[in-house]
């Protein structure tokens, strides 16, 4: 049952994540991204994640995408004539996939995650506690680092879309 | 007496459970359209819908008229004319997601039921065991990622429909959800702050929350809504704008928009659009009783063990499990629908936001608000469990 669980969900992912490149419909395209996000969600359930599952569901199915088809539909797209590929872009392509490829099989293969002991992990997941306890204690740099990333982000946002009367300098 | 039930697939068995709660949300939900005209009758001193009634009705004496005045066969009336109507499909519209909008509204409306407890009993050793589809330990998470995935419906309604107001309806819908879900989601951090506290194991789940609500003595007792009055009021106006009611009714104004992201639809799809808002509402307005209204507990400071160790003294059979679900699955009902109600009160009072005061209040009030609400009761919980 959960192999045919996961087989479902990384076919059903896989085939949305490739209309999400194929189709020429932007609409089309953030609606095939919501469904593969959908599809990973599916498969963090299968791991027993559930919290990531849902996290994903709220910002990212919930939220992100909202925005992308809000902005889809704000600029009116029309369907866009397929270019194919430049020799740049193609050159891009492989690269990345190769370096993922790597990245992901030397992960897989000699990555060393900390195991905790399966007899004291609940059914329905880990305690929630447990992750606020490693993200403010163990990871608590990451965290710092990217909700600075965010705010420098927000930042740069308000700075390019705010008009600023009365000054000429600053357009 | 429930073995054969017991006997059947897990699968089976989850089936069956899912239909018998759509079975009762779904009436509900339509029963409500039927509430709110009456509802809005009696506001304004209006004898509202009172004429549709089965003739075999009409024959009993009293009781036939009583109920033709109640109206309660309008719904029927309705619910006939939507699925005999003519389901038409405008031609400029984009015909997949011109369909698949009103499904992917009544989905998430029926899914996040799954996440909420309605009752509890207790077993054979006191223990209180809460009565739900899927006991999740992040239940309110649950509720609010499948509830954030309803926007997508106004949006692809009014994407699809091809043509201008359903559009701008649905461009304020989006902007409108995402907006409030923010303070909304801030606004009930401080009670899950408080029911973790320190020794317990942490957990998002409502069940926690009423137990919470059902401890004894003057605190204990004391519901949430009464502890945290400010997080239950930044909810209680976010529910609002989320589930699109009135002041917050920007979307579906129809002086300025026609009707809203569904004005080119018609018939069955149209209901369930209806449907889908009206399950929101009964699924928010239970959310809220969950948080802030002591969940299935009859009154502040009295408990459900204390009302049925006090029914026990007139009732022989006040203790079995069965009693205790039935009645708490009632309590818990009834205040729900008391929520309803208190939605329909306000649709009625209060005039209907700007859209720009909707957007003002949503990110310079509310959320402000909420932030600092957050941190008041952050700071006031640590220094009282510590």
């Amino acid at each position: 049952m959960a192999n045919f669980l996961f087989y479902a969900f990384a076919l059903f992912t896989l085939a949305t994540a490739a209309g999400v490149v194929a189709s020429k419909n932007a609409v089309n395209a953030a609606m095939c991204l919501l469904l593969s996000l959908v599809g990973v969600a599916g498969l963090f359930v299968a791991l027993n994640a559930y919290l990531l599952a849902f996290l994903l569901l709220l910002v990212y199915a919930g939220a992100i995408v909202a925005l992308f088809l809000f902005i889809v539909m704000l600029l009116d797209m029309k369907e866009t004539e397929s270019r194919g590929f430049g020799k740049l872009s193609l050159a891009a392509i492989i690269l990345a996939a190769g370096l993922l490829v790597t990245g992901l099989s030397t992960f897989a293969t000699r990555g060393r995650l900390p195991v905790g002991d399966p007899a004291l992990t609940p059914a329905l997941g880990p305690d929630i506690k447990l992750y606020a306890y490693q993200l403010f204690t163990t990871y608590l740099l990451p965290v710092q680092v990217m909700g600075f990333l965010l705010l420098i982000a927000m930042l740069g946002v308000i700075v390019l879309s705010k008009r600023w009367e009365g000054s000429d300098d600053v357009k | 007496m429930f073995d054969f039930f017991f006997q059947l697939h897990p699968v089976i068995q989850g089936l069956a459970k899912g239909l018998a709660v759509i079975m009762v949300i779904f009436p509900i939900a339509g029963a409500c359209s039927m509430a709110e005209r009456k509802v809005a009758a009696w506001i304004q001193d209006r004898p509202g819908p009172n004429r549709a009634i089965v003739p075999w009705v009409a024959w009993i004496p009293f009781v036939g008229k009583f109920l033709q005045r109640l109206g309660i066969f309008h719904v029927m009336a309705d619910g006939g004319k939507m699925l005999f109507k003519e389901d038409s499909l405008p031609g400029h519209v984009n015909k997949f997601y011109f369909i698949l909008a009103p499904i992917v509204a009544m989905v998430p409306a029926l899914t996040t039921i799954t996440a909420v407890p309605f009752g509890a009993y207790f077993d054979s050793a006191g223990k209180v065991i809460t009565l739900g589809l899927a006991p999740l330990d992040i239940g309110m998470l649950a509720v609010f990622a499948v509830s954030s995935l309803g926007v997508y419906s106004a949006i692809l309604a009014g994407w699809a429909s091809n043509s201008k107001y359903p559009f701008l309806g649905s461009v304020r819908a989006s902007a409108q959800l995402i907006s409030y879900e923010l303070s909304m989601a801030l606004s009930v951090l401080p009670v899950f702050l408080w029911v973790n506290a320190p020794g317990l194991p942490g957990t998002m789940s409502f069940g926690r929350v009423v137990e919470f609500q059902s401890l004894p003595g003057f605190f204990g007792g004391m519901w949430f809504g009464f502890l945290m009055p400010l997080s239950a009021f930044i909810f209680l106006v976010a529910l609002f704008a989320e589930t699109n009611r009135q002041p917050f009714d920007t979307v579906e104004s129809e002086a300025d928009l026609v009707g809203s992201f569904h004005t080119e639809y018609g018939a069955f799809k149209w209901g369930l659009f209806f449907v889908a808002e009206y399950s929101h509402m009964i699924v928010g307005s239970g959310v809220f009783m969950l948080l802030f209204g002591g969940g299935w507990n009859p009154l502040p400071w009295v408990s459900l063990a204390t009302a049925v160790d006090w029914l026990g003294t007139i009732l022989p059979f006040a203790h079995a499990p069965l009693f205790v679900g039935v009645l708490s699955i009632a309590i818990f009902l009834g205040k729900t629908l008391a929520m309803i109600f208190l939605f329909m009160w306000v649709r009625w009072t209060l005039p209907r936001f700007r859209y720009d005061q909707v957007m003002k209040i949503g990110w310079q009030k509310m959320l402000p608000l909420s932030i600092a609400n957050l941190l008041f009761y952050a700071i006031a919980i640590a220094i009282i469990q510590k």
